[in-house]
């Protein structure tokens, strides 16, 4: 999801660790208790979650410059209030997150440099371009609706501070999607051009959303300890197949067509999807997606413009600090 | 003489498992150490907690209640930041 470059193998370094606090520390997970940051933890637990909540609150941040993109073009007042008050949650996540990973250690500061240097990554999906209207539509019906249908179940993830930032999170995100699905709503009982740039929007967005959720279950490398931590509680697939059981009768109500000809509903109800191109996936995590370089020129230029005002800010701060210690002195 | 100050803390309980800390009452001590033992002894007789925080209440920074309408003001008229601003038809279920 928005943490999809987590699929690498993490080396297990436990075995150093004192085994009794480690049967412990699994035993409390197996108990449901939740893991707090002064609690002991395996290095490992601690890097994987810096690693992943980091992850997700860059996402969050990345994730303003594709809908940033139409604020100033939307099509009416209304639209415009709804998608800055969209922009300005998604910052807002952003800030939950990145104060949830800090609790097991590492400063925001850190955390950025390392994704304005490259070495942290964010959700591949904020890599496609938002061409058209209907794409802000598309974003907050699909992205979101699968955003959720992620944070939904990390809500009771093992780490307190990143199941607290999640429960606040989905109460908020609730109307992201609502926004999104009625901007499709009215495009699709508007006219053939208004129903046609929605229907294209879906064409362009269906399969990069279904990479969201990461790679398929048997090629993913990550998810046995996640899941053993309780960080995880559903697989990529699992997940995967829940969001388009979701999404198919949604996209049956606007009279869309889903972009995946070879899609039929089992016995069971399910609707059992055609084969993902993974080679997109890969490649847009790799950096060759349609906007990579976009976005990541567009977050550095953002922080270098911010500079001085951190700069300003501090020395302020410094300053009255040193005229008060001047007049305790006196 | 008159007797001097004790400093004031805050107190901050996580009560169950998951949850947060939540402000729950101050105490006076004269340093961290005998406030988190006051506090245990004050607010958590009957099991009320898991986990006890001391802030001192100097460190506190607070926004005037007198002043709310002005400070709260940005989020009174932005209804479009509630779900239920947007119209998603019954047929379509809960979104």
């Amino acid at each position: 999801m928005y943490t999809q470059a987590l699929n690498t193998a993490e080396t297990d370094d436990r075995g150093l660790e004192d085994a009794a606090k480690a049967a412990q520390f699994q035993a409390r997970i197996d108990a449901e208790e939740r893991i707090e940051p002064n609690d002991w933890m395996p290095a490992a637990y601690r890097k994987t979650l810096t690693r992943q909540i980091s992850q997700h609150a860059h996402s969050e941040i990345v994730g303003m410059l594709p809908e940033g993109n139409w604020i100033t073009r939307a099509p009416t007042l209304r639209r415009k209030a709804a998608l800055l008050a969209k922009v300005q949650d998604e910052c807002g996540h952003g800030l939950y997150l990145y104060a949830a990973a800090e609790t097991l250690g590492t400063s925001r500061e850190e955390l950025v440099d390392a994704m304005l240097a490259g070495k942290a990554k964010y959700s591949s999906i904020f890599n496609y371009p938002t061409l058209t209207w209907a794409d802000i539509g598309t974003i907050g019906w699909l992205v979101d609706g699968a955003a959720i249908m992620n944070q939904i179940p990390l809500c009771r993830c093992s780490y307190g501070p990143y199941a607290r930032a999640m429960i606040r999170v989905c109460k908020e995100e609730s109307f992201h999607q609502r926004q999104g699905y009625e901007i499709m709503l009215t495009l699709c009982r508007g006219s053939d051009e208004q129903k046609a740039m929605a229907q294209d929007a879906l064409n362009r967005w269906w399969w990069p959303v279904l990479m969201m959720f990461g790679p398929p279950d048997a090629t993913s490398q990550h998810s046995d300890t996640s899941t053993k931590w309780k960080i995880k509680r559903f697989s990529n697939d699992e997940l995967r197949q829940k969001f388009i059981d979701a999404t198919v009768p949604q996209a049956q109500y606007l009279g869309l067509t889903i972009p995946d000809p070879g899609m039929t509903q089992d016995a069971e109800g399910h609707w059992r999807y055609s084969e993902i191109d993974w080679t997109e996936f890969k490649q847009v995590l790799a950096g060759n997606g349609p906007c990579n370089r976009d976005r990541m020129a567009a977050r550095r230029k953002a922080h270098d413009d911010g500079a001085w005002v951190r700069e300003a800010a501090a020395s302020y701060a410094a300053k009255r600090t040193q005229r008060q210690t001047a007049q305790a002195a006196e | 003489m008159a007797t001097p100050n004790t400093p004031l803390w805050e107190v901050f309980i996580r009560s169950r498992n998951g949850l947060a800390h939540k402000h729950v009452g101050s105490l006076h001590a004269s340093d961290a150490t005998m406030a988190l033992q006051a506090a245990r002894d004050i607010y958590t007789r009957r099991g009320e907690g898991l986990s006890i925080w001391v802030v001192p209440s100097t460190a506190i920074t607070a926004s005037d209640p007198a002043e709310k309408g002005m400070m709260f003001e940005p989020a009174e008229s932005k209804i479009y930041r509630h779900p239920t601003f947007y119209e998603v038809p019954e047929e379509v279920g809960h979104m």
